[in-house]
């Protein structure tokens, strides 16, 4: 099941967490009270240049120590601090959350276009697949993933989201069948400035783990929508593949629909087909991305998940369900449905 | 008894009350079982192959074969083939040949992998109510795509892509030259590959003019011996594939014996009639990976980079490194031949005795060209003992784009495993140039065998894909999630890269 939602408002205005929540908690139905997260991009103003890398301890005296002399040999932390958390009854505190803002040396990544990232992505997969105890997720500029094991409103009230504001927000319900309890686990799924919520399960995940993890990306959490991440940002930021695109080769049209195109189209459609193969996404998915310019949803070729998109104002949304976006917006003036594999993009004014 | 006899391999009875003396098995048996005498017709069991073609034509059901009606102590070292084999190389001192694939009973890893399915938390896909997408591009693919801004402000390709073969289903069907097989069992071929929207190899043996109609489907091939090759041939041919190496025999050549190089055989390969035709071991201008490059690069000069070239080699210990090599060559395809792979003629210590299993091969081969990043410079095509459509859909979720199918189709047009292809007195009409043999293969009905096996196939995957929650078949091509291993072992599930079940 899960339920997923995000919001976006165009003209870069900061939202307050509490909305998000009641949304969310909107669609209980379709979680199970062991997992709920959220994302908001806007929320360190005063660290906005720096990456801040969020990371899940399970023993500060042992791992702690480990990580940062990682981290340190890439860059310089800024600054740190534990990751204020308010306790609740439904809530057991198996990790200490903590954030570091980094800035990386792009000296000690010669030869690569965007050495910055390129030394996150690393630390990222370096600590996550080598340091027990660890976890890094969450990793971009400006950006704050909130994630645990428990209901929507616990996981809200746990870290008090409503203290943060954000110009895009992203949230998810879960109905984990893989690992429950793990916070790691809990949705959303965030590499640099992208983060991922996604309710579905994709049975062409032994595929695209394969392919993405030939372009030196590490699979660590044991479920399939951390692909979703890896994919987006090969496509995006390595191969700058414009989003609609990238979209594209992740749910692209029927090899029917491409035969009656006409020629251009067809022969773009077909080589993204032909050179982007192991990255199509199969079985049911409804999926949110967002980066620092918006988000994009979309589903698998033939819905086998709802998805449901509203506009109001500057503001756009995006849901498994469409009470949810009215607990934010009751008077909403459109609300549409998108269709299999069709994008629905919000994107903040430049 | 003298030394070294052996006892019947096959014991046809007939029931003389049900024989109703027509004469039908003799007329159709080349072998010689069968003969009249007076109003009687006499058996003699010794030369038969159970080919099955006198049971197959009696009206009367009268005939019956029984096979090993003699039995040897039994011994689970000294079998009856070792003995057998023994007696025949102690009378002959030959090299004993044996047709068909491997015939050891090495264990069989496709039936020890068994599929997924879909239940609950995602839906299994009905393939009669959605689309279910079995359609393959085999050729070069680009590793990434470039766009370039069009002065108006719109984003254009910039990537040029490699010409590519469109198939509407994963299976082809594998190189059996004319000379191996009749031109009557070629053309049944041709004319299914033709239907069904895949295509077909033409083997060592040139193309015969009455192939022409077909050539779109037709993959030419560029073997040791270089028969009927020619600039017509190759231009001719949808791609153009070059053999190294065959998965029944790997490492040695090929024989075409005299008596099968008939006037029309002669002129399609190029050849004195009634010469034999001699496949070297290695080809004599490929010493090492870099001839092999330059040939491929010969062939797609000599066709104007019009044509694809694939590189067919024999699944061995070192065939990962060996088709990471192909792939940086200018070759579109490799085709991996394993060793159960099929034969007309193969020495029987190689036969069954040298080359790896199809599934481990492609295993590691897709494994190596992902670890390089080159797995997009190439498509993989899978040959040597597919038997069934389970087996393709677990060979392209080991790695594999597309499979060949050589036997099988050969069953479909009346082939009963015989393994007597060599003899070249196939009763069937397929292995054989003797006209009247020939003319028993009828050609409109032969292809339309053919063409039913790959449509039920290609139904059967597309079944077991949506079963599997999979509409495209890129997303099962690699998907090792999708399978697991039935007893195997540590080792093996390791190379296949699959877990065991119920993990």
């Amino acid at each position: 099941m899960c339920g997923i939602i995000g919001v976006v408002d165009r003209d870069r205005k900061g939202m307050s967490g509490a909305s998000i929540k009641q949304a969310l908690s909107m669609m209980n139905e379709r979680g199970s009270g062991e997992g709920a997260g959220y994302v908001a991009y806007g929320a360190f103003p005063d660290y906005a240049d720096y990456y801040a890398l969020h990371i899940f301890f399970d023993n500060i005296r042992e791992t702690k120590p480990k990580v940062e002399d990682i981290i340190e040999r890439w860059g310089t932390i800024v600054h740190d601090e534990q990751i204020p958390t308010y306790e609740q009854p439904g809530i057991r505190k198996v990790h200490i959350p903590w954030r570091y803002f980094f800035r990386p040396d792009p000296l000690l990544m010669p030869r690569s276009t965007t050495p910055e990232e390129d030394i996150v992505t690393h630390l990222v997969m370096q600590v996550n697949s080598s340091v027990k105890g660890a976890l890094i997720f969450s990793s971009g500029k400006n950006i704050a993933v909130f994630k645990a094991s428990g209901w929507p409103e616990e996981v809200a009230d746990f870290y008090r989201i409503q203290d943060y504001k954000g110009y895009i927000w992203l949230g998810h319900n879960r109905y984990p069948t893989n690992t429950p309890g793990w916070w790691g686990g809990a949705h959303p799924f965030n590499l640099l400035n992208w983060s991922v919520v996604h309710n579905g399960e994709i049975t062409s995940y032994g595929t695209n783990r394969r392919y993405i993890e030939s372009y030196g990306y590490q699979c660590t959490m044991f479920t399939d929508t951390e692909v979703v991440a890896y994919l987006i940002d090969l496509l995006v930021r390595r191969h700058l593949l414009p989003i609609p695109l990238a979209v594209r080769a992740l749910a692209p049209p029927f090899w029917d629909e491409i035969d009656r195109m006409p020629e251009v189209e067809q022969q773009l459609n077909r080589a993204i087909r032909l050179t982007y193969g192991a990255a199509l996404m199969n079985g049911p998915f409804a999926i949110v991305i967002a980066n620092q310019d918006g988000i994009v949803g979309f589903t698998d070729r033939i819905k086998l998940r709802p998805l449901v998109a509203g506009e109001c104002g500057a503001r756009l949304y995006i849901s498994s369900e469409e009470a949810a976006i009215r607990r934010i917006e009751p008077d909403i003036p459109r609300i549409f449905m998108p269709r299999a594999g069709e994008p629905v993009i919000g994107r903040v004014a430049s | 008894m003298s030394i070294g006899s052996v006892p019947l391999r096959y014991l046809i009875t007939m029931d003389i009350d049900r024989c109703m003396r027509c004469g039908r098995c003799i007329e159709n048996c080349p072998y010689g079982v069968f003969r009249r005498e007076g109003e009687q017709i006499r058996v003699n069991s010794r030369p038969c192959t159970a080919c099955h073609r006198c049971i197959s034509q009696c009206p009367r059901d009268a005939i019956s074969l029984e096979e090993r009606p003699v039995d040897y102590r039994s011994h689970p070292v000294w079998t009856t083939e070792v003995r057998e084999a023994i007696y025949n190389q102690a009378r002959s001192g030959k090299i004993i040949l044996a047709g068909m694939g491997n015939a050891l009973p090495y264990p069989i890893i496709f039936d020890r992998l068994v599929l997924d399915a879909c239940q609950v938390t995602n839906p299994s896909i009905d393939p009669l109510r959605e689309p279910m997408e079995l359609r393959t591009y085999l050729g070069k693919k680009p590793s990434r795509l470039r766009f370039r801004e069009t002065p108006g402000g719109d984003i254009e390709l910039a990537t040029e892509i490699a010409p590519n073969l469109q198939l509407e289903t994963p299976i082809m069907i594998g190189h059996m030259s004319y000379g191996a097989i009749s031109l009557n069992a070629q053309l049944s071929l041709a004319r299914a590959a033709h239907e069904t929207g895949t295509f077909m190899g033409t083997g060592e043996g040139g193309l015969h003019e009455h192939l022409y109609p077909y050539q779109d489907r037709m993959i030419v091939q560029v073997a040791s011996g270089r028969f009927g090759v020619d600039i017509n041939y190759l231009d001719r041919g949808a791609a153009i594939e070059i053999k190294i190496g065959q998965g029944a025999k790997p490492g040695i050549g090929g024989h075409l014996p005299g008596e099968k190089v008939c006037a029309d055989v002669s002129c399609t390969r190029m050849i004195p009639l009634g010469s034999d035709a001699i496949s070297p071991a290695p080809h004599h201008d490929i010493y090492s990976i870099e001839d092999l490059k330059q040939l491929v690069r010969g062939l797609k000069e000599a066709t104007e980079w019009k044509k694809l070239v694939f590189v067919k080699i024999a699944a061995v210990h070192n065939t990962a490194a060996i088709a990471a090599g192909i792939a940086r060559s200018s070759a579109d395809a490799v085709v991996v031949d394993g060793f159960r792979g099929g034969t007309g003629a193969a020495p029987r210590v190689f036969r069954d005795h040298v080359g790896i299993p199809i599934e481990a091969a492609i295993a590691s081969v897709d494994a190596k060209l992902r670890q390089q990043g080159i797995r997009n410079e190439v498509s993989v095509i899978a040959s040597g003992g597919i038997r069934e459509s389970a087996d393709i859909a677990k060979v392209i979720a080991l790695g594999a784009d597309a499979v060949y199918i050589g036997t099988a189709s050969l069953v479909a047009m009346g082939c009963r495993v015989c393994g007597a292809c060599y003899r070249g007195l196939c009763p069937w009409g397929i292995a054989t140039q003797r006209e009247d043999l020939v003319a028993r293969l009828d050609p409109d009905e032969a292809s339309v065998q053919v063409a039913n096996l790959i449509k039920a196939w290609t139904l059967e995957l597309s079944e077991l894909m949506g079963a599997a929650g999979i509409n495209s078949i890129e997303s099962l091509r690699g998907n090792r999630d999708r399978l697991r291993g039935y007893l195997l072992d540590d080792g093996i599930l390791k190379v296949l890269d699959v877990k065991p079940v119920g993990a």
